[in-house]
């Protein structure tokens, strides 16, 4: 079979790559966010068809822990509070837990250390590309959840940390995360107060830090002092619902 | 009887153009040359956040490492390298050290090869899961495709006895002679195009997926399998990043052969997909 060199479907074809290049001349910043973030969000939905509500992230060993946790992001909150509140061993620091709950509630370390805990050892994956494994112990976030008793509307858990990486006036350096609903009630979802059998250290995070097994270390939120429960996170500094988020990467940190 | 050029004149040579490749092969073929370009730039910018490879489960500073691409103070200014076990070599200017605004600059691939050529791992990723769906969905075109009208069955599965050891020895020395089939022979793919085709579209592309995918933790708790399968996320780290340099390679010689083989019939069968065949006969 013998075709023209140039069919009318290769012509069709050019047309429509020539209309894709004209539309990325002309808006080339609107065109690749829209690509960009229609790309995070397939992700997030493909992600969640697969994993669906419970899959549970891999558990180690303990003979597989690592001989060395790297230590990332900020290694020791600068703010005066937070030195205070280190020097006295946390016995002055609660947790506030409030937003779209029933009952908020303020909680201290030894409150928290006689709920029930789960301990896992998981893979720590940083964004960067690097992993370590670490035993961590803490109360699971869902069974925090279910005795504030969430408000209609609730659809994210939003962490505010005692660290500021960044120097900055309205207070847009100082770190948070969010999560949603189906990641804060997934049974590894713990606030950890124990690394490798001991009490968190203030490098990764004491007294208390995020663990969200099924995403990126950026998620792991350290120094947590406040859990806000709400609709949504637009109205908070960059709008992306984290401080790496407000600064360029995926606020889906499955991938 | 031969001419100056040393043909054998009492033959003659007729071009008969035969149609090489389907439409789906030639738009799927050069939309995954973009795909796995701009995946290859951004994946690059994304080694360059932390630019060492492990074996195993886990990997990080103070770690065993397989492979290390850095930079050193020396008394002449900084200094590129790239290690692999023991083996270093120094890559100034290339790898480790490489000029950046005018200025040697410690990154581990230089900008003119990262997409973003600035330092941003956010945007590396969103760009390299962008193409990477694109390539997903062109790779599923084209297999589902082929599967379907018999390309592969007919145009790569081996015929009797032309992956044998002997045929392949054969082929490779008539590569290094730059001898090209002719006539018939070259209405086929010949044993080496045949055996490199099948290994980097049902072993190399589908390992980058996978091991791509292995990097993934949501991946990792929805196909726990995938962790087994090549020993810990980060030897699929590895592997992916090994897989990717040979991609690389082979496209490489992939290059040299279209130029090598006649670039203008060759281009021009992946484009309208029609490709010349000479044909040698004895005069009549």
């Amino acid at each position: 079979m013998t075709e023209k060199p140039f069919s009318r479907r290769l012509l069709l074809a050019g047309g429509a790559l020539g209309a894709g290049a004209a539309a990325f001349a002309l808006n080339a910043d609107l065109v690749s966010r829209v690509a960009l973030t229609g790309a995070g969000k397939l992700t997030l939905s493909a992600q969640r068809l697969l994993l669906g509500r419970g899959a549970l992230a891999r558990e180690f060993g303990e003979k597989d822990i690592s001989p060395t946790f790297r230590v990332n992001g900020t290694s020791r909150p600068e703010s005066e509070d937070y030195a205070r509140l280190a020097e006295g061993n946390f016995a002055d620091w609660r947790l506030r837990i409030d937003g779209l709950v029933d009952r908020p509630m303020e909680l201290s370390l030894a409150d928290l250390k006689k709920l029930p805990a789960r301990t896992q050892i998981t893979r720590h994956d940083c964004v960067e590309g690097w992993s370590a494994i670490g035993k961590w112990t803490g109360v699971p976030l869902g069974l925090l959840l279910t005795a504030a008793g969430l408000k209609p509307g609730a659809r994210y858990a939003i962490f505010y940390c005692a660290d500021e990486l960044e120097q900055s006036f309205d207070g847009s350096g100082r770190y948070y995360e969010s999560i949603d609903l189906v990641d804060a009630f997934h049974p590894q979802t713990i606030l950890a107060y124990a690394m490798n059998n001991a009490d968190l250290t203030v490098g990764h995070g004491a007294p208390l830090r995020l663990r969200v097994e099924r995403q990126l270390g950026y998620k792991q939120a350290k120094y947590l002092m406040r859990i806000e429960i709400a609709d949504g996170f637009g109205r908070l500094w960059g709008g992306k619902g984290g401080y790496w988020e407000d600064r360029g990467y995926q606020w889906y940190a499955g991938i | 009887m031969t001419d100056k050029a040393g043909r054998d004149r009492t033959l003659q040579s007729r071009t008969v153009l035969v149609r090489r490749h389907s439409l789906v092969t030639r738009i799927t073929h050069w939309l995954n040359a973009v795909n796995l370009l701009l995946l290859l730039m951004s994946g690059l910018q994304i080694f360059n956040a932390h630019p060492e490879l492990y074996w195993g489960q886990y990997g990080a500073d103070g770690d065993p490492a397989v492979l290390t691409i850095g930079a050193r103070e020396t008394e002449s200014g900084l200094s590129g390298f790239i290690r692999a076990g023991e083996a270093e070599l120094s890559t100034t200017g290339v790898l480790g050290v490489s000029r950046s605004d005018g200025e040697p600059t410690v990154r581990a691939f230089p900008a003119w090869i990262t997409l973003p050529s600035y330092q941003d791992l956010g945007a590396g990723r969103g760009w390299h899961f962008l193409f990477a769906w694109f390539f997903v969905l062109n790779g599923l075109v084209y297999l589902s495709s082929s599967f379907l009208s018999g390309h592969f069955r007919r145009n790569l599965a081996p015929v009797r006895g032309q992956f044998s050891l002997r045929h392949l020895a054969r082929e490779i020395a008539d590569h290094a002679r730059l001898r090209f089939p002719e006539g018939d022979a070259a209405r086929h793919y010949n044993a080496l195009q045949k055996l490199t085709y099948l290994i980097v579209i049902f072993l190399m592309l589908p390992a980058m997926l996978l091991t791509g995918l292995t990097m993934s933790p949501g991946m990792d708790a929805a196909l726990p399998w995938l962790v087994d399968l090549f020993g810990g996320r980060q030897s699929a780290r590895t592997i992916h990043f090994v897989t990717a340099s040979l991609l690389a390679l082979f496209v490489f010689v992939h290059v040299a052969m279209v130029v090598l083989s006649g670039p203008w019939n060759n281009l021009r069968s992946m484009v309208t997909g029609q490709y010349a065949i000479r044909y040698r006969e004895p005069r009549s």
